[in-house]
């Protein structure tokens, strides 16, 4: 029959329990869709209108949101990943040795773990160098270009603690190389060596500590990091717009009232 | 009796969703100033259908690369066994490149420090709002100064054999030298480009040359030994 789906959504919609749980109403109007917006924890975050010709491919390149899409897609098979994974040393290489040929599917879970993640340090290097082209790091928005930037290490380190849990000898050695910089820090390198590794050399301890950032400490400090990024764009005004690009002549309205520039 | 006013008050109609609309114009200037009320869309829920759509198309691109090429797997961590080259992730191989040619302190410390303190400080040191070309204004002056820091940084990375990173930096500099010798009205499309572009956009464009070329090196064309290999002998 047609059009039950859609009938059946209707009552749905309108039981007791949904408009519980979604206070916007039911409807399409410009208010409801407001709402929507801005009566959900999530996606309160974000502004409930957005400037046209800010949706072009062509003014973000939507590098920012493809940033998330990855982090996304990393925090998801990073869960299922960790169903079949133990931080320690020889299960750890058994453990990714029996998703590459014994769980199913476990091969394609880990590829699409390593190339997202690869994609997400692009994406955000992308991303950070786009907005830098743009401008859009000038006042008002000096402070998310700053969370920007930490998000970007917070990502830096995401990868390289994940580079780690493997245990093959391409993740034993990276890491080897990588924290024998840190002792080069005056004074405290050594200090800082052994908060990373648990110990002298990369062993048992180190795995389990990188296995700890890289899973609970690196992730939610980035989404705290996510959440200030994505309301600091609707706090700034929105995404930026250079008023001098193409685009912004042909919605130019000649305003009643004189306005000076405060900027 | 009440002097007359000095001032017009007035408030845009949607005050709410661009805040910087109240404003106080005085008389005695009364500047004509554009207002620019453009179009919006409502993000829920067409932006946010966009946003979705972006986002499957990566996991399309992603889930396909997933499909035909495996994550790299070698055999377990041995702790005796170096091999030669242990090459860091592709993103810090810059880095590591640059660890070839100088002590840990200055390329595995101090290189990193201050890109994070200089990438950190732009937006509060780039004043320049309305991002005139660099070399529009005392010219002369500009010129000498940047051939002098482009000059010593190239001796400095010429003397420490750093022929990698000496490249793109001399690239930079004979574009800078052009763009001091062309104008907005230039013939040639790259000449006016160049002319307008500010020095942040200098700075910033030396800085990603430089990562393109060091990642690039450090991931194709280094071997066993931090030595030059061509990628397409071995």
């Amino acid at each position: 029959m047609p059009g039950t789906i859609e009938t059946y959504f209707d009552k749905l919609e309108r039981t007791r329990v949904w408009r519980s749980i979604f206070r916007s109403g039911k409807g399409t109007s410009t208010l409801h869709n407001a709402l929507a917006i801005q009566q959900n924890v999530f996606l309160h975050l974000f502004p409930t209108k957005v400037r046209k010709r800010m949706l072009g491919l062509g003014a973000t390149w939507y590098l920012g949101t493809l940033t998330l899409g990855t982090f996304i897609v990393l925090v998801v098979t990073g869960i299922l990943l960790m169903l079949y994974y133990h931080p320690s040393v020889p299960r750890a290489y058994s453990d990714v040795k029996d998703l590459q040929f014994a769980v199913s599917s476990g091969l394609f879970l880990r590829n699409l773990h390593r190339w997202s993640a690869h994609a997400m340090v692009f994406l955000a290097f992308a991303h950070m160098f786009r907005v830098f082209y743009r401008g859009a790091y000038r006042a008002p928005r000096e402070f998310n270009w700053v969370v920007g930037v930490f998000l970007l290490l917070v990502t830096l380190l995401l990868s390289y603690t994940g580079y780690l849990l493997p245990w093959d000898q391409l993740a034993y050695w990276a890491i080897t190389v990588g924290t024998n910089i840190s002792s080069a820090v005056p004074l405290i390198g050594d200090k800082i060596r052994f908060l990373l590794l648990g110990g002298h050399l990369v062993n048992a301890n180190a795995l389990l500590r990188f296995y700890v950032l890289h899973c609970v400490i690196l992730p939610l400090t980035a989404v705290v990091f996510l959440a200030v990024h994505f309301w600091r764009i609707r706090k700034d005004g929105g995404l930026y717009v250079r008023e001098s690009e193409p685009g912004a002549a042909s919605h130019e309205q000649q305003s009643s009232n004189e306005e000076q520039k405060t900027r | 009796m009440t002097p007359p006013k000095d001032f017009t008050a007035a408030v845009g109609s949607d005050m709410r969703a661009s805040q910087r609309r109240v404003l106080f114009v005085t008389r005695r200037t009364s500047p004509q100033v554009k207002v620019y009320d453009e179009e919006r869309v409502q993000t829920f829920s067409e932006v946010l259908i966009r946003a979705l759509l972006a986002v499957e198309c990566l996991l399309i691109g992603l889930v396909l690369m997933s499909l035909f090429f495996n994550a790299p797997l070698e055999g377990i961590a041995n702790p005796t066994n170096t091999p030669n080259p242990a090459k860091a992730p592709w993103y810090f191989l810059g880095l590591q490149e640059m660890l070839h040619y100088f002590p840990p302190v200055v390329a595995g410390v101090l290189i990193p420090g201050l890109l994070i303190i200089a990438l950190i400080v732009i937006p509060y040191f780039d004043i320049n709002i309305e991002a005139e070309g660099f070399f529009l204004k005392n010219r002369q002056q500009r010129l000498m100064l940047s051939m002098i820091v482009a000059g010593s940084l190239s001796i400095f990375l010429w003397f420490f054999d750093v022929y990698v990173a000496l490249a793109p930096t001399v690239i930079i500099a004979a574009l800078m030298l052009l763009a001091a010798f062309s104008s907005p009205q230039s013939p040639g499309r790259l000449r006016r480009y160049l002319a307008l572009r500010p020095i942040f956009w200098w700075i910033m464009t030396w800085f990603l040359f430089e990562l393109i070329v060091l990642t690039a090196v450090g991931t194709f064309f280094r071997g066993p030994g931090w030595s030059w290999v061509w990628p397409w002998r071995s």
